[in-house]
């Protein structure tokens, strides 16, 4: 029997809504529900990362003031804090969370191809998180083993949480990985069968082909995590010697013997550098998606976009050890890796280019999610940038144990991808409610969060460059470091904590909005895609009522000339396409029709 | 890595391979007449559980791959050495074999409608799958008793992991053929269970596949 294709299969009566309010909200199998938990919990426990870091600033910007916070917390703080941002918020948000709204949505299907695997996969990421959030709370609290948790120290005593934090540690990472997993599998097979009629793969919006490649490479990439944490759990539970080298602790030798501290460094980095463009392309997806939209231009070398990304997803595989030059490595390695580290720079750049010649003329709309994404290509460029200074063995050595890395990995890991979280949280909040939120409130949160974020991070390159270490609790006095540096360190706090709390901003627009924002309508943005031309908005169960759209054309249709509106929907043929004027013939779907 | 990099540049390549044959060489403006009925383009055509099940065996082969890469780093250390594997192993291999076999049959007469050899070939194949997995624990029993501890050596180590992996991958597959075997027992037709059993078919002889795979890493080391 010949399979037929999901689209053709397509009958809504066997989409049966949920009816209960427990099937409808809690063990929802729909994917936009699955979102918005996927979302709500994720951006939870980003706060309480946000706090810590406010907690950490606080200390290093006035330290001996705040008796409460020892240097047992800083590094509980260091730890989570550094954990919960790079996992549990920005890999859960823009996977589960926008993933699950958007590929059905964008791809024009009625959900995703598994749903009970799906409301599986968020069920699992909330016990992660909540065994992750617990161990504050076990005796010896959270662990304090840095965000790499590399042995040995980070089970053997003196580092906190030796005991319980660095177990619930790794127990959470391998939930997470299998709820990601879950996940993983249906947004591959959602986007390889389910894609309505017309939608071939080079008419997918970019947002679908970031979220794509990131979602293949944290299905290859998560396993080294698993694999090094099951590793560790045994070295630390049942006294193997994976990692742990013979030893003394406390003046106590242990009965670990031979185990190597460089082979976990070389499986946490085999997924920790793919983990980086886990979030960096999803984050590259949308930003396009913003820009073309906000700017009325269809997007700059489309194809060559897509092959970026996909030379981004196979290079970032081989770029892990740059992340290990302080190792003490054979300098041939290094060189290699210096080597694929900067090549991998070309399809960033080519990305970074496009999105600029996107604006280039553009009849740009200075609204809120526009004002995000530019300011993401300012702070991706220049986390880009210092990225390429460190992927220098000879560089990178002496700045590695600086300040100047936390500029670079904030600059480009942290502020970038979180500009491009609010902008598209501000872009599609008014499908995913129905409301808009307040401009106002909208462009304050921008600019303070924008302007705060280099406020916080310009000022760590230069203390870098003096030589300032990171991860110490306090300086303390120390001859090389002037007077200027405490000062600098006291305006980051003061800016962190500002930005800090700008984010109740945001909170508070996204909430009283809820109530108050006025009626969005369906396409308030003007939009292409086609979760923009849903028949409901919110889209309602089963997405696309009575029938499924049939695409004809791809995602960017903005301004074509001769055209009277500014963009054509991917799902109008081109038959229906107003013109501008009856005697004009020019085909708008760019001249294959006569 | 060498060996994880290998086999993630076969898998890489087969899904741009993929891509390609779908529509990733067709270009934006490329017309597309709804007329002609086509379904969404350049889709698979092949049913979601089965891409998303051979996307799970590509996640699998990189947990497995990246384990052995971590044996082979770790076995240059001054420290390691080697065990000496069960001679058991090997019948559990050939039991194995045969629970692969068995479930090649259920799926060849799944497709000619004949239910009682579909019957026969599941529960053969469960029989042996569970003979195999008591055989590794035997053989685990074997390895304790002649002092191969876990916290021994690291070779005795990734032995137990290893073996208990993939174990835990054939135990999950029970657990859908569990299911698939209840609805034949209960008097289900072919056609609703075709499906099912050709997955099972397809991850029974992956995971026989990476056993042999692994057998042969650890009786070479």
């Amino acid at each position: 029997m010949a399979y037929v294709s999901l689209a053709d299969q397509d009958h809504q009566a066997d989409h049966h809504d949920p009816t209960t309010f427990i099937t409808k909200y809690i063990w929802s199998q729909d994917h936009k529900v699955i979102a918005i938990q996927y979302s709500i919990t994720a951006l939870f426990v980003g706060l309480v990362a946000l706090v810590l870091s406010g907690m950490m600033r606080l200390q290093l910007g006035f330290p001996d003031s705040f008796s409460f916070i020892t240097p047992i917390d800083y590094y509980q703080f260091i730890t989570m804090h550094g954990m919960i941002m790079v996992i549990f918020l920005l890999t859960a948000l823009f996977l589960g969370g926008f993933g699950n709204y958007l590929i059905p949505l964008m791809i024009g299907s009625r959900d995703m191809v598994f749903p009970f695997l799906n409301m599986l996969s968020f069920w699992v990421y909330f016990v992660s998180v909540i065994v992750l959030l617990a161990s504050f709370f076990v005796p010896g609290g959270a662990t304090g083993a840095g965000w790499t948790l590399y042995p040995p120290q980070a089970i053997l005593p003196g580092t906190p949480g030796h005991e319980w934090g660095i177990l619930l540690m790794l127990g959470a990472l391998a939930l997470f990985i299998v709820a990601f997993t879950m996940g993983g599998l249906n947004y591959v097979t959602t986007i390889l069968q389910a894609r309505t009629r017309g939608m071939t793969l080079m008419r997918m919006p970019l947002t679908l082909w970031g979220i794509f490649m990131a979602t293949v490479l944290g299905l290859l990439a998560f396993p080294a995590l698993f694999v090094s944490a099951i590793m560790m759990i045994l070295d630390k539970t049942a006294g193997t010697s994976f990692f742990m080298p013979a030893i003394m602790s406390m003046g106590e030798v242990l009965d670990y013997e031979g185990g190597s501290p460089i082979l976990f460094q070389h499986l946490f980095w085999f997924f920790g550098h793919p983990e980086v463009y886990i979030v960096a392309l999803p984050a590259f997806g949308l930003v396009s998606d913003l820009l073309s939209t906000h700017a009325r231009k269809s997007i700059f070398g489309y194809r060559m976009m897509v092959w970026a990304i996909l030379a981004i997803g196979g290079l970032s595989f081989i770029v892990w050890a740059h992340h290990m030059y302080v190792s003490g490595m054979n300098p041939y390695f290094g060189f290699f890796f210096a080597t694929t580290t900067l090549i991998i720079a070309v399809p960033t750049a080519i990305k970074v280019y496009n999105w600029v010649l996107t604006l280039w003329q553009g009849n740009i709309r200075m609204t809120v999610p526009m004002l995000f994404a530019i300011g993401f290509i300012f702070t991706f460029t220049h986390g880009g940038l210092t990225g390429i200074f460190l992927g220098n063995v000879v560089v990178d050595l002496p700045l590695s144990d600086t300040y100047f890395v936390v500029a670079h990995f904030h600059m480009v890991m942290g502020v970038s991808p979180i500009m491009v979280v609010f902008g598209s949280i501000y872009h599609w909040y008014p499908k995913v409610t129905g409301k808009m939120f307040n401009e106002t409130l909208g462009k304050w949160h921008f600019w303070i969060t924008f302007l705060g974020t280099y406020a916080i991070y310009l000022p760590m390159h230069y203390l870098g460059f003096l030589g300032v270490p990171r991860r110490y609790y306090s300086m303390g006095d120390t001859e090389f470091m002037p007077e200027s540096a405490f000062i600098l360190n006291q305006s980051i706090t003061i800016s962190a904590l500002i930005v800090g709390a700008a984010q109740l901003i945001f909170l508070y627009n996204i909430i009283i909005s809820l109530k108050k924002g006025k009626d969005s309508g369906p396409n308030p943005w003007q939009a292409t895609t086609l979760e923009w031309h849903t028949p409901d908005t919110p889209p309602k169960h089963g997405n696309w009522g009575r029938d499924l759209p049939v695409v004809h054309r791809w995602a960017y249709d903005y301004s074509v000339p001769g055209c009277r509106d500014d963009f054509i929907p991917q799902n109008m043929a081109p038959e229906d396409v107003p013109m501008e004027s009856d005697a004009e013939t020019r085909s708008p779907d760019g001249g294959t029709a006569a | 890595m060498t060996i994880t990099l290998v086999l993630l540049g076969i898998i890489m390549a087969t899904l741009i391979g993929w891509l390609l044959r779908q529509t990733l060489n067709t270009q934006p403006w490329d017309a597309f007449d709804p007329a002609e009925n086509q379904p969404g383009r350049g889709v698979i055509m092949a049913p979601p559980s089965k891409i998303g099940l051979v996307a799970f065996i590509a996640v699998a082969t990189s947990l497995f791959a990246l384990f052995l890469s971590a044996y082979m780093m770790r076995m240059r250390l001054g420290d390691w050495r080697p065990l000496t594997e069960p001679d058991l192993l090997w019948w559990n291999t050939a039991v194995l074999v045969l629970a692969s076999f068995a479930f090649q049959l259920a799926q060849r007469a799944s497709t000619k409608d004949k239910i009682r050899t579909v019957k026969i070939g599941l529960l053969a194949g469960g029989v042996c799958t569970v003979l195999f997995l008591l055989g590794q624990l035997i053989a685990w029993q074997q390895l304790n008793a002649s002092g191969y501890l876990l916290a021994g050596n690291p070779a005795n180590a990734f032995f137990y992991i290893l073996t208990a992996l993939h174990g835990l991958h054939l135990l999950g597959g029970m657990w859908v053929w569990g299911r698939t075997t209840t609805r034949v027992l209960r008097g289900a037709n072919v056609e609703s269970v075709r499906l099912s059993v050709e997955l099972c078919t397809l991850y029974w002889h992956f995971l026989l596949l990476l056993w042999i795979g692994l057998f042969g890493f650890l009786l070479s080391t």
